[in-house]
């Protein structure tokens, strides 16, 4: 009982990142009707906003001492962040809690990237057949990891997350199982209620504003929206921006997990799409349902006691269950009849 | 005049292809890639991209799990070099009827479904088989350190013609010739050749014809009465046999294969070339793998030395500028050439370079009364082959 709660909880912080990016994916989709194979690279690029954030607040300042002196003789050199000389203890806070902090700078950041994105190249992508669209959004995908790259290098940069959610949590004690046996990084938890956080908000906004509902309606039927008046297009950009802005933080939030390298996009962007495929296209609940669903079962296949009965079923526990899935229900979980069936 | 299906222009195209295959080392000399490793490499990536031509310029499939058939060429080839002969003969053909074998039933399940599902689905299959290479299945691929030859394998067919090749690690060879250098390009220059002639055929064949009718509107066709799956199949199957034949020739010009060969960065690759090149054309995704892999040669050796040679003519500011920004896109950043080239040529080329020399001599050739469609040209996929 304890070894199967603990893998649902180790698999919901990769389902939420899987939620996360897929909800994105299949909004682009289901209202712009476009194949961005280059979203793994906005999940890429949010990380690479914590990086650079956590670099640009830890700039040092440095001063020679003095007072004391070197194995050389020479003064001491002391480095201390701008942040810290600045703004004193405060300053340290900040700087211990960058990935947070990053979260705010993070989501202007994202939005420009994918308004230019929408305008400067997607929407000449509109009425080009999904081919050209998955290979023009795949070269964009390379272009954008390839200067990552130039700029941060090809190694992993770890980025810590701050000292007071570094522990561990007694979940199984807090359920009334034996201390000890059911504990899960407080960080992970953070993740998985960030990701419910922001999917929430995704929902609500398309729920309960104006601006959701002609977004909604636009999906459903975009000419009929564009007869009555409304500039769909405008309205369509902004959901692009919103869509790199969700895969953007689920990056910046994910980089104390996994630390962050130029090519994290794309092994993250196929499993995304297998679930977008898995829930529907352009459905969000089955983005988000199939998202945390693979996540989950992707932790069960890597036990021990599961890899022994079939081999190797960690690896391809979630491309086996997108064949079973596509070929049983054509549409996926919750696939909206009429769209791209096939 | 019609003979074994094609006409005169075919034939000329056909004679054309293989004159400069076969001069390829004089031909391509005065651009430095006159030695046999890159020639070699144009040959067998021309294969691959041929065949992923068939499937995807044909019924406009688009597979993006092509490199798990190459993968298993490679591995099947290195095996049949390990239990039976390090002749190239056996190697490929078994490369080639697994690939094949393997690409049924992939494809039998990924062509139940169209569009973005199906490349969703030859994704998973081949991102399946790569995991598991690199996992469970370590007995049969070496895992990551690749599979390799050894001294004391047991080559069957070898010892049985009583060939012994000492205490050294034998490389493969035809019949005595050993498969390196010149002899391994020539060998892989005839193979391309093959394939382009098969390639040729289906593209004028009743087959091919129908291939396209898939492209152009499946529902009609299934509304005909006819059944398109074991069309597409065959298509399916057929570049999955080129792939394998890919593979295993890769295997044979160096007798290792890895399963990053099988990556799916390694099918984009193979898509790429054949939409640069043109795809639905015949010669396109020969040009395409021709083009990607020089390049690739070419740009991957450049250095910061030789780029400061190279702007040595600018005042020294300047050229520390044009040092910093060329450098970003050659070397190890040669991927940011391939992506931006990429991009390029699917916003304003979709067509691919047979586009661009299409529309280039038409620049210059007054169009005959005819029209466009109607000039002639043996490539373009509108012309009727019947």
């Amino acid at each position: 009982m304890d070894a199967i709660l603990l893998q649902v909880l180790n698999g919901l912080d990769k389902g939420g990142a899987y939620a996360l990016i897929a909800l994105g994916l299949t909004i682009i989709f289901g209202t712009l009707g476009v194949v961005n194979f280059a979203h793994g690279a906005l999940f890429m690029l949010g990380a690479f906003c914590a990086v650079s954030i956590k670099a640009l607040l830890g700039l040092d300042k440095v001063t020679l001492d003095p007072t004391q002196t070197t194995a050389w003789g020479t003064p001491l050199e002391v480095r201390q962040p701008y942040v810290e000389v600045w703004f004193g203890d405060w300053g340290a806070t900040l700087l211990e809690y960058s990935v947070p902090v990053s979260i705010l700078i993070a989501i202007p950041v994202m939005l420009l990237i994918g308004i230019i994105m929408e305008r400067g190249l997607i929407r000449y992508f509109y009425k080009r057949p999904h081919a050209e669209q998955i290979l023009v959004t795949f070269g964009l995908a390379i272009v954008l990891q390839e200067i990552v790259k130039s700029i941060f290098g090809a190694n992993p940069i770890p980025q810590p997350a701050p000292d007071s959610m570094q522990g561990m949590i007694d979940f199984g004690a807090f359920l009334g199982h034996e201390a000890g046996n059911v504990v899960y990084p407080i960080w992970r938890l953070t993740y998985f209620l960030f990701s419910l956080g922001v999917i929430g908000l995704v929902f609500a906004f398309l729920q309960f504003t104006t601006f959701g509902m002609v977004v909604r309606a636009g999906m459903a039927d975009r000419e009929t929206v564009g007869l009555l008046g409304i500039d769909i297009d405008r309205r369509f950009t902004i959901v692009f921006g919103i869509a790199a802005v969700v895969a953007g933080l689920a990056g910046v939030m994910y980089t104390p997990i996994l630390s962050p390298d130029y090519h994290m996009g794309m092994d993250f962007l196929v499993l995304s799409f297998v679930v977008v495929v898995v829930g529907g296209m352009g459905s969000l609940g089955g983005a988000v349902l199939a998202g945390f669903m693979l996540g989950i079962l992707q932790s069960f296949a890597s036990m021990n006691e599961v890899k022994e009965i079939f081999p190797g079923i960690d690896q391809i526990i979630i491309y086996l269950i997108a064949v079973v899935i596509l070929l049983v229900r054509p549409r996926g979980l919750m696939g909206r009849k009429g769209v791209m069936e096939g | 005049m019609r003979f074994m299906g094609m006409n005169k222009r075919d034939w000329f195209l056909f004679i054309g292809f293989s004159v400069v295959t076969l001069l390829g080392p004089i031909i391509f000399s005065p651009l430095g890639a006159g030695y046999p490793d890159l020639l070699q490499k144009f040959a067998i990536y021309g294969i691959f991209a041929l065949g992923f031509n068939i499937l995807f310029g044909l019924t406009g499939y688009l597979s993006f799990g092509h490199a798990a058939f190459l993968g298993v060429g490679s591995y099947t080839a290195v095996w049949t070099f390990k239990l039976l002969s390090m002749n190239p003969i056996p190697a490929i053909i078994f490369a080639t009827i697994v690939g094949g074998l393997f690409s049924a039933a992939i494809g039998f399940i990924s062509l139940r479904r169209t569009g973005i599902y199906f490349s969703i689905l030859t994704l998973a299959f081949a991102q399946m088989s790569y995991n598991l290479a690199y996992s469970v299945l370590t007995p049969i691929t070496n895992g990551e350190t690749g599979l390799q030859l050894t001294q004391d394998d047991p080559r069957a067919l070898d010892v049985a013609f009583g060939r012994d090749y000492g205490a050294v690690l034998p490389s493969s060879d035809l019949f005595g010739i050993d498969m390196t250098g010149y002899p391994g390009f020539y060998f892989c220059g005839v193979m391309l050749i093959i394939c382009f002639f098969i390639s040729l055929r289906i593209f004028r064949s009743p087959f091919g014809m129908m291939l396209r009718a898939v492209k152009s509107n499946q529902n009609r066709m299934n509304y005909t009465g006819l059944n398109t799956q074991p069309y597409a199949l065959t298509a399916f199957v057929i570049s999955g046999m080129y792939a394998g034949l890919a593979g295993g020739l890769l295997a044979v010009t160096d007798p290792l294969a890895g399963a990053e060969r099988m990556q799916w960065t390694a099918s984009g690759e193979v898509v790429l070339m054949t939409i640069l090149g043109g795809s639905g054309t015949l010669l396109g995704p020969v040009i395409g793998a021709g083009v990607i892999k020089y390049f690739e040669n070419i740009f991957s050796a450049f250095n910061d030395t030789i780029l400061e040679q190279a702007y040595s003519f600018l005042p020294e500011t300047m050229q520390h500028i044009m040092v910093q920004v060329s450098s970003l896109f050659v070397g190890e950043g040669w991927h940011l050439t391939l992506g931006a080239l990429f991009m390029l040529i699917v916003i304003f080329l979709p067509g691919g370079l047979m586009e661009g020399m299409r529309r280039i001599r038409n620049l210059f050739v007054s169009k005959p009364s005819g029209g466009a469609g109607s000039d002639g040209n043996a490539d373009t996929p509108v012309q009727n082959p019947a």
